[in-house]
């Protein structure tokens, strides 16, 4: 039982730490195109309707200054280590990427890409931000549309409607899963440590859904059979910002006895912890998902509910704090935290700021401060 | 007979008035909005809601040099120095409420218009949850192909009935159609006059010390609306066309000897400063890539014509057209050089800068410079940098001049 759980937990966290080999592999034995999707969500429901694959676009551990030709020093390292990339060509297995516009850095790299590597076949997405409103969704099922007709031609097929249907119950699915995948995790702060946690989530972006989706619920299953583990002296984080990455820092909350119980991240549950109704057609439930999306960051929010939604999550999850990771130079997380901030003081709850970029040379002064946390939640 | 006033003269008065009305109106009770700086204020001044718009405010604060204890504050607050510093002087004003540069009232509501940026909607969504006041929020898609797509026109229209709707309910108030029919006309027509007027700066030697389009910005961004301000763009325009006509420059001291465009915006706490160091070396900046952004010209009455003017402007337009309008500007204005300002607060205007400067010099054989700065942040420029670029750009403007016998 333990070993069917450790083999499955070391199979998708390999998927999750080498995304470009986990992509070919997958591509090899599905036998289908990949389409890359850039932050922070897209019609990925789309893509796999039409028969390809969608994989996740955010960043990498990569270096090099070919992206200096397009974008200034102050641009954040996830959008420069995708330039990167691009420039090198190590995307040019790809069929298409599709580029959204969430903030003033993504409608740049949309104009810039088209130029700079026209090779990838660049699908630029606007998703509106009156998103509730009867005209956004209007405007949102016409944006659906037109991608579904870019992705047709690329796949050189037609999206059947029964397609596109058993596309989003996947989807759905994988939500589900998710959920309830991260919901598990408290359970085993061992088994499944802060960067097994990220990896596994992280694997979904390479792997075909209906296989990940399998995965998941047979290791759920897995896990469910052990007892859960003592985590009386660990201390219980919800991570909140853009993303987890350089994932050491994630190895230095282990090494301070935290474990992630939830998190709040644009790269992890962002992407599955909305699910809409089963009502209407399958557009409609891909609309009324984004509709129903709040407290991201990247989506507007007149509410501006996500610190009120971070303090309820430490509630439901018995957090000690939350750790907010805020990527350097992404402007619509930096206007979140000063709110987020507020709010969090005013319920008591104990939090933690640091600065990071995907591509750090030394985590030293970051294990000093959550060090530091880890006193101060002790 | 009275003396008749220079548009000058008007320019300083009107912009005293309207903040002077702005905190009467907030005095007696009345609703108070701040909005975007190119957001269809056609609805405000219909329902006679009187407008400040917060952009204009911080640039005046940081023209005038008290920039810095604000932005102290907002990054006191959690504020991160990467973000815009309009934002960061405008969010620390909504607390602290007082500054020697000029007082505006804090609003009843707020209006936003992302065809400037997406960093407004964080912005003004702090606002409204800071403040509790409501947001209407217009959303103009990125126009990531060369025109303004139909699809969009349909959301932004769309969007302008909600808002109308939502205003009722706001104000209590009907919204009067014939009194819009008006304002779209005069806000059009002024809209016109300050495109004539800019144009002017086309003539050889260019009757407009363009630095001064930085100084009437506030009007159109303020009063584009109004009568008093489609009078104020007649009067500027009238004034140039004479100068103009008799062959007048833009300085009474010296020479116009290069033209160039300033892309981007001004740094308003070096406003003088950059001023100086251009005039020292005879250029004139005649002209700059925002002017048009305010040119938004539509048929009365015509909701798809305002829904595609309000998108048109250029930062929420594509790469190719972004070119195009420089290229254009280029020859219209017969320039010698470029100026790029690399604007630590505006990523939307920077991050596609590196690519335009490279076509637009490949199109046209224009030299140009690009310079570290911010709009209102008094630590990201150094002058020494800036008159380095410049001499740079001297000497590269000479060089051609004297390869090409470009005069």
């Amino acid at each position: 039982m333990m070993n069917d759980a450790i083999n499955l937990i070391r199979e998708l966290e390999d998927m999750g730490r080498n995304p470009k080999i986990s992509i070919l592999k997958t591509m090899k034995e599905t036998g289908k195109k990949a389409v890359g999707c850039f932050p922070i969500y897209t019609p990925e429901e789309l893509v796999y309707a039409a028969g390809m694959l969608p994989v996740g676009m955010w960043g990498g551990q990569t270096s090099g200054t070919l992206s200096d030709r397009y974008l200034q020093g102050f641009c954040c390292s996830i959008m420069k280590a995708n330039t990167e990339q691009a420039l090198l060509g190590q995307y040019d297995f790809l069929s298409a990427v599709i580029v959204t516009a969430y903030c003033d850095t993504l409608k740049c790299v949309i104009e810039n890409w088209k130029i700079a590597s026209p090779q990838l076949n660049v699908v630029p997405i606007v998703y509106p931000q009156n998103r509730k409103t009867p005209s956004g969704k209007m405007y949102m099922k016409d944006e659906f549309l037109r991608i579904k007709k870019e992705l047709e031609r690329i796949a050189g097929n037609v999206i059947a409607e029964q397609d596109l249907l058993e596309s989003v119950d996947l989807y759905d699915e994988y939500r589900c899963i998710m959920q309830e995948f991260t919901d598990t995790v408290q359970d085993y702060p061992d088994l499944l440590k802060a960067k097994t946690r990220h990896l596994i989530i992280k694997a979904a972006y390479f792997m075909d859904k209906k296989i990940y989706n399998e995965k998941v619920s047979k290791l759920i299953l897995e896990l469910r059979k052990l007892p859960p583990e003592n985590s009386r002296k660990r201390k219980r984080i919800i991570l909140s910002g853009f993303i987890s990455e350089p994932d050491g820092l994630l190895d230095i909350m282990t090494d301070n006895d935290m474990y992630v119980v939830a998190d709040d991240l644009a790269h992890e549950s962002r992407q599955f912890r909305t699910i809409a109704a089963k009502t209407g057609s399958p557009l409609d439930r891909m609309i009324e998902r984004i509709a129903l999306q709040d407290g991201c960051a990247f989506l507007f929010d007149e509410k501006k509910s996500r610190g009120r939604m971070l303090t309820a999550m430490k509630e439901k999850y018995r957090a000690d704090g939350i750790i907010f990771c805020q990527l350097k130079f992404c402007d619509p997380e930096e206007f979140d935290y000063p709110i987020i901030k507020k709010d969090l003081e005013a319920a008591g709850v104990a939090s933690l700021y640091i600065e990071i970029e995907q591509q750090m040379d030394s985590l030293e002064q970051l294990r000093t401060r959550i060090q530091s946390f880890g006193e101060v939640l002790a | 007979m009275e003396h008749q006033k220079t548009s000058k003269q008007l320019l300083g008065e009107l912009l005293d008035k309207h903040y002077a009305d702005a905190l009467q109106a907030k005095a007696d009770g009345k609703p108070v909005a701040w909005s975007t700086s190119i957001a269809p204020q056609e609805l405000l001044e219909t329902m006679g809601i009187h407008v400040v718009y917060p952009e204009n405010h911080a640039a005046a604060i940081g023209a005038r040099k008290h920039a810095q204890e604000f932005i102290n504050h907002s990054e006191g607050k959690g504020y991160s120095v990467d973000i815009c510093s309009y934002a960061r002087v405008n969010l620390a004003y909504m607390d602290i409420q007082q500054c020697e540069a000029a007082n505006i009232p804090l609003p009843d509501l707020i209006f936003c218009c992302n065809n400037i940026c997406n960093t407004v909607i964080k912005w003004y969504e702090n606002i409204a949850r800071e403040l509790n006041v409501p947001m209407i929020f217009f959303d103009l898609p990125f126009n990531h192909a060369y025109e303004v797509s139909d699809q969009n026109v349909r959301y932004i229209k769309a969007q302008i009935l909600e808002a109308i709707i939502r205003l009722e309910e706001i104000t209590g108030q009907k919204f009067d159609y014939d009194r819009f029919g008006e304002v779209m006309r005069i806000s059009s027509e002024t809209s016109l006059w300050w495109k004539n007027a800019s144009l002017l700066a086309c003539a050889k030697p260019s009757p407009l010390n363009g630095f001064e389009l930085f100084n009437y910005m506030a009007t159109i961004v303020c009063m584009r609306g109004t009568k008093e301000g489609l009078e104020l763009f007649k009067l500027w325009h009238d004034e140039l066309k004479e100068k103009s006509e008799r062959g007048i420059g833009p300085w009474k001291d010296a020479e116009e000897k290069y033209r160039v465009m300033w892309d981007g915006i001004a740094c308003w706490p070096y406003l003088g400063d950059t001023y100086k160091v251009l005039k020292k070396y005879g250029i004139n900046m005649v002209t700059s890539t925002y002017p048009d952004s305010w040119y938004i010209v539509y048929d009365e009455n015509d909701l798809d014509g305002m829904a595609r003017a309000y998108s048109s402007n250029y930062v929420n337009r594509n790469l190719d057209f972004g070119t195009d309008n420089i290229v254009n500007i280029v020859k219209d204005f017969r320039l010698d050089g470029i100026i790029y300002h690399s604007n630590r607060s505006c990523k939307l205007m920077d991050f596609r800068q590196f690519e335009v400067q490279r076509r637009v010099e490949e199109a046209t054989g224009v030299p140009s410079v690009i310079f570290d700065g911010d709009q209102t942040d008094p630590r990201a420029f150094s002058l020494a940098q800036f008159e380095t670029r410049i001499q740079a750009l001297v000497e590269m403007m000479e060089a051609r001049k004297k390869e090409w016998g470009v005069s």
